[in-house]
This record gives C-alpha cells, sequence and structure tokens, in this order.
C-alpha cells in the first residue's frame, strides 16, 4: 500500500471575491506521478501556487509529509521538500544557465552535493551542460522547460510539482519532456504534474484528478481516466 | 579657476555623490519598481545624523577621529528611516496600483523635511557642518578641497563593494533572482521581504555617505537639501538606466560632468553669455535628461526589457 505524500483537504483559494478553488481534496502517494488535468481556469495552477505559498488559502489543510503547509511563508517550503516548477518557465533570463541551477540549490549548504547535482542536470539535459554560461534567456522555450525542471530538481525535493511542462513546445520537444518525467518518476521522484495534454498526462500517471471551475469532477487511475469516455470528450479532442 | 581640468575634477566629484545616491533609486526600482521618492530626504537625514554624532562628541574632537563615528552615525540614521519607510508604508502597498506607493513616497518626502525642520535644533536654517581642517590640496593645476577628498576616497570604494556584492555574495545573486522574478525567487527558498529590505537599506548608507561628501563639499547640512541632490540623483539614475547599478553612477559621473562644464563654458558661446553660472546648473541637468530621454529612452547602460511573463 502506498503512502500519502501530500494530503489536501477541502481546498479553498479566492482572489479577492472571486473563488478560483472551490474545496479540493486529493492525494499524492510516494513514488507516484499525480496528475491534475482540466481546461484554462479550472484552477490547476493557482492550486499549485497555493501548494507552494505563492497564494494563501481561505480554508481547507495541506499536510505535506506530516506537517501543515497553510501558514508557512513560500520561502520556507522548498526547504521542507516541495519544488515547484511554475507555468511559463519563470526561468531568470539575465541570468546563466548555471547560475539558474545554483538559485534551484538557494538554500543547500552541502557544495560538493550541488556540484554533483548540476552534474546531474547536465546529464538529464545534455543541452544545457553545453550552455552552461550562457543567459537563460537566450535559451528555446524547450531549453527553458529543460532548466526549469533541471532548477526545480535542484533542491532535491520529496515533491516536484510541474505546472505545464509541455506548454508551448514543438512535439518533439514535448516528447522529451515527457519521456523525462518517465525517467524521474523511475528514479523515484514523486511529482505532482498539471496539464492541458491529458493524453499525454494521464499515460504515464498513476492517479489523475480531473478539475472542472474550481472542483475535481472526476478521479481515478491514468488508465482508468484514458478510457473514460466523458474525459475522452471533454479532453482528449474525441467526439 | 576656470581650467578645463579643474572642471573636470568639479564634475567628478559633483557626479561622484550624484551617483552615491542615485544607487538608492535605482536598487529599489531595480527590486519593486517603486521611485521612491522619500530617498532625498533619506540623504538629508544621513546628513543631520552624521552632524548629530559630530555635536555629541567632545569639543576639539579630530574630525579624522570624527568622520568615522559620523559615518556610521548618518549611516544608522538613514538605515532606521529607510527600513520604516519600506516596512510601514511601501510595503502595506506593494500590491496596490502603483500610483499609491508613489503618492506615499511623496508624502513621506514632506513629512521628513517638516519633521527636520520643526523637530531638530536649529533647522529651520542650515545647520553648518564640520571641515576637514587642512588643504586645499594642489594636483597639477587642480585644487581639491578637503571634503572632496572624503568623496575621492569614499566613492570608489562604495562601488567596488557594492559591484562584489551583488555579484559574488549568495545575498547579491538573491537580490538579481529577486528583481528578476520575485514570486520565483521565493520558489528558490529566497525570503524577498529581506532582500527588498537589504536594496533599502544599502540604498540609505550609499545616501548616507552621500550626505557627509555633500556636508564636506558646502559646509552645511539643510531640512531641504534632498529636494534638489534627490531630483538630480534621480536624472542620473533614469540617465544611466534605471535598475542598472553601473548605470547609476555613470549617469552621476555624466550628470556631475555635464553640470560643471556647462555651468563653466555655456557663457562663452556668443549670444548664450546670460546662461552660465550656478543658477542654471539644473537647466543643463535637466536638458541632458530630455535629451537621453528623446533619443536612448532606456538610458546609457539600461536594457530594453521584455516585460515579464
Amino acid at each position: 500500500m502506498s503512502t500519502a505524500l501530500l494530503e489536501v483537504t477541502d481546498l479553498r483559494v479566492a482572489y479577492g471575491k472571486i473563488e478560483a478553488v472551490k474545496g479540493i481534496s486529493f492525494t499524492v502517494n510516494q513514488g507516484e506521478v499525480t496528475t491534475l488535468i482540466g481546461t484554462n481556469g479550472a484552477g490547476k495552477t493557482t492550486t499549485l501556487r497555493t501548494l507552494s505559498g505563492l497564494l494563501k488559502p481561505t480554508a481547507g489543510t495541506i499536510l505535506f509529509d506530516g506537517q501543515a503547509l497553510n501558514t508557512v511563508p513560500a520561502h520556507k517550503i522548498v526547504a521542507l521538500g516541495l519544488a515547484h516548477s511554475p507555468e511559463g518557465r519563470h526561468i531568470f533570463p539575465r541570468m546563466t544557465i548555471e547560475e539558474n541551477l545554483l538559485l534551484g540549490a538557494f538554500l543547500r549548504k552541502d557544495a560538493p552535493g550541488i556540484t554533483e547535482d548540476v552534474e546531474r542536470a547536465y546529464a538529464l539535459f545534455p543541452i544545457l551542460g553545453e550552455r552552461r554560461k550562457q543567459a537563460a534567456g537566450t535559451l528555446s522555450g524547450g531549453e527553458q522547460q529543460m532548466l526549469a525542471m533541471g532548477r526545480a530538481l535542484m533542491s532535491r525535493p520529496k515533491l516536484l510539482m510541474l505546472d505545464e511542462p509541455s506548454m508551448g513546445l514543438s512535439p518533439i520537444m514535448m516528447q522529451k519532456i515527457m519521456a523525462t518525467i518517465v525517467e524521474l518518476k523511475a528514479n523515484g521522484t514523486t511529482i505532482l504534474l498539471v496539464e492541458q495534454n491529458a493524453q499525454a498526462a494521464l499515460s504515464l500517471s498513476d492517479q489523475g484528478y480531473v478539475m472542472q471551475t474550481g472542483q475535481i469532477v472526476l478521479t481515478g487511475t491514468g488508465a482508468e481516466l484514458l478510457t473514460d469516455e466523458s474525459v475522452r470528450k471533454s479532453y482528449l479532442g474525441e467526439d | 579657476m576656470h581650467t578645463l581640468p579643474q572642471q573636470l575634477a568639479n564634475g567628478l566629484f559633483l557626479g561622484s555623490t550624484y551617483g552615491l545616491i542615485a544607487i538608492g533609486y535605482t536598487m529599489v526600482y531595480g527590486i519593486v519598481q517603486l521611485i521612491n521618492f522619500a530617498h532625498g530626504e533619506i540623504f538629508m537625514t544621513g546628513g543631520f545624523g552624521a552632524l548629530t554624532v559630530y555635536l555629541v562628541l567632545p569639543h576639539g574632537t579630530s574630525l579624522w577621529l570624527a568622520l568615522p563615528l559620523m559615518l556610521i552615525g548618518g549611516a544608522a540614521t538613514s538605515v532606521l528611516i529607510a527600513l520604516g519607510a519600506e516596512r510601514f508604508a511601501y510595503r502595506p502597498l506593494r500590491t496596490a496600483p502603483r500610483l499609491a506607493p508613489l503618492i506615499a513616497a511623496i508624502g513621506l518626502s514632506l513629512a521628513l523635511q517638516q519633521a527636520v525642520h520643526n523637530l531638530y535644533p536649529k533647522a529651520t536654517s542650515p545647520r553648518v557642518f564640520p571641515q576637514i581642517p587642512s588643504g586645499p590640496w594642489h594636483l597639477a593645476n587642480i585644487d581639491i578641497q578637503s571634503g572632496d577628498l572624503f568623496t575621492l576616497i569614499a566613492a570608489p570604494i562604495c562601488m567596488v563593494v557594492l559591484a562584489l556584492f551583488v555579484r559574488k555574495s549568495r545575498t547579491g545573486r538573491a537580490m538579481q533572482a529577486t528583481a528578476q522574478d520575485p514570486d520565483t525567487a521565493q520558489l528558490m527558498g529566497i525570503d524577498t521581504n529581506r532582500i527588498i529590505a537589504t536594496a533599502f537599506a544599502i540604498g540609505a548608507v550609499f545616501a548616507a555617505v552621500a550626505a557627509i561628501c555633500y556636508g564636506l563639499r558646502y559646509g552645511q547640512v539643510s531640512y531641504d537639501m534632498g529636494f534638489e541632490a534627490g531630483l538630480k540623483a534621480f536624472t542620473a539614475a533614469v540617465l544611466g538606466g534605471i535598475g542598472n547599478i553601473y548605470g547609476a553612477m555613470l549617469g552621476g559621473l555624466v550628470l556631475g560632468l555635464a553640470e560643471a562644464l556647462a555651468t563653466a563654458y555655456i557663457s562663452d558661446i556668443p549670444g548664450m553669455q546670460q546662461l552660465g553660472g550656478q543658477a542654471w546648473a539644473p537647466v543643463w541637468a535637466f536638458v541632458l535628461l530630455i535629451l537621453v530621454l528623446l533619443l536612448r529612452p532606456q538610458g546609457l547602460l539600461g536594457e530594453r526589457v521584455a516585460d515579464r511573463a
């Protein structure tokens, strides 16, 4: 039986008077890939931003690795083992690739371990190693996505949250990113994935949740959701 | 003296002071996109803080001994006021529309001026600032006033230390990250509130150093000295490319040189005899600003940065 690393219960998040997340509950199990799918505005990104502390919930609990996160400020959450690769990548454009990766390890003090992990990121994404001294803003979208993922891994997270890693990427680049997620999972990384590309995301997920206007409307394993008729209609573009 | 080397030297001294103040505008703008219009008053209070230290020291204390203590007292005063302004005036408005903190800054600027005017003993008129009792020195046709010697030493040290700090230190890297993308900086574990406060504090220390340069040069400090100096330094920051610390220093030097040269030489141009002299100095400073904004809106060292995604 798998153990829960993250347990979200009745989470509500509002922007002013507009409630974007309306009481959702879900679980991320240790060592698994969990996916939130749903259309634009369903509240997926809001959910991730709340988990990493950038937004404060109006109600509900977030239990991560046995600790409540509700009131922990964003800059202290990464230290607890939760890393967030945000939507739109948000690399630091005027810093080099290497400086970006090192910022991912900002709170770590173990210099040899950090050096090792930088090399591991270059092994995972060789193009980043070739361009390590280049300003990150000059990278292509796909390369920036690799950098954002590599940077998030630099904190040696217990849980890696990836928000729309395939957004705006070419099909080849998208495949590369999805293959990397599979590789990370094989190495034991627990992943919470938010994707609009439901087909690709669900096929590599252990567990999936379908969000719609701030609520979770459907839950199942990746394989179950892939064959679910309503999912196929709404998110996989089938009639 | 109206020799060219002398005017260049004057321009450099003046420009260094502008540059030191400009650092405060540019660092704060670079991180929170706020024009801290109270920064001129943070500069002014640094001058009064330094003066206070001098006044409480035993009469007859050598200025060489007093200066380091005045520097500490001035910097402490400026930092305290800058941090207070950040914490209680600007931070609560951080997510408000941009006009709100700007108006708060203007209000704070007036409040600080009036507070010093009314509360500091005998500050309703300029107060005498101590002078270094030696010099001027002559160096190859240039007179260096004793007060400028302090500028000559302090400004380059401040700039080199700041450049190394921003580039090499952990806090400096966190500062760059916060300037480029504050939300993502938090995701890296950076306490951005602390970084923003640090930027205000560094700007305040530089403003206090500038205030001592100013006090030693003009022999006085006054409650309203932050207005014109602040405006010129803001001009220098924009001139150099606001948000860029090297730009702030360069902008200060260019502005100082332009002012010194224009003041000395423009009246030699036929038909412009009446435009020389100190009274016209701010005019040339702002003419230069307008020219730069027309020809290179991002400033001398500024880069056109695409809006954040």
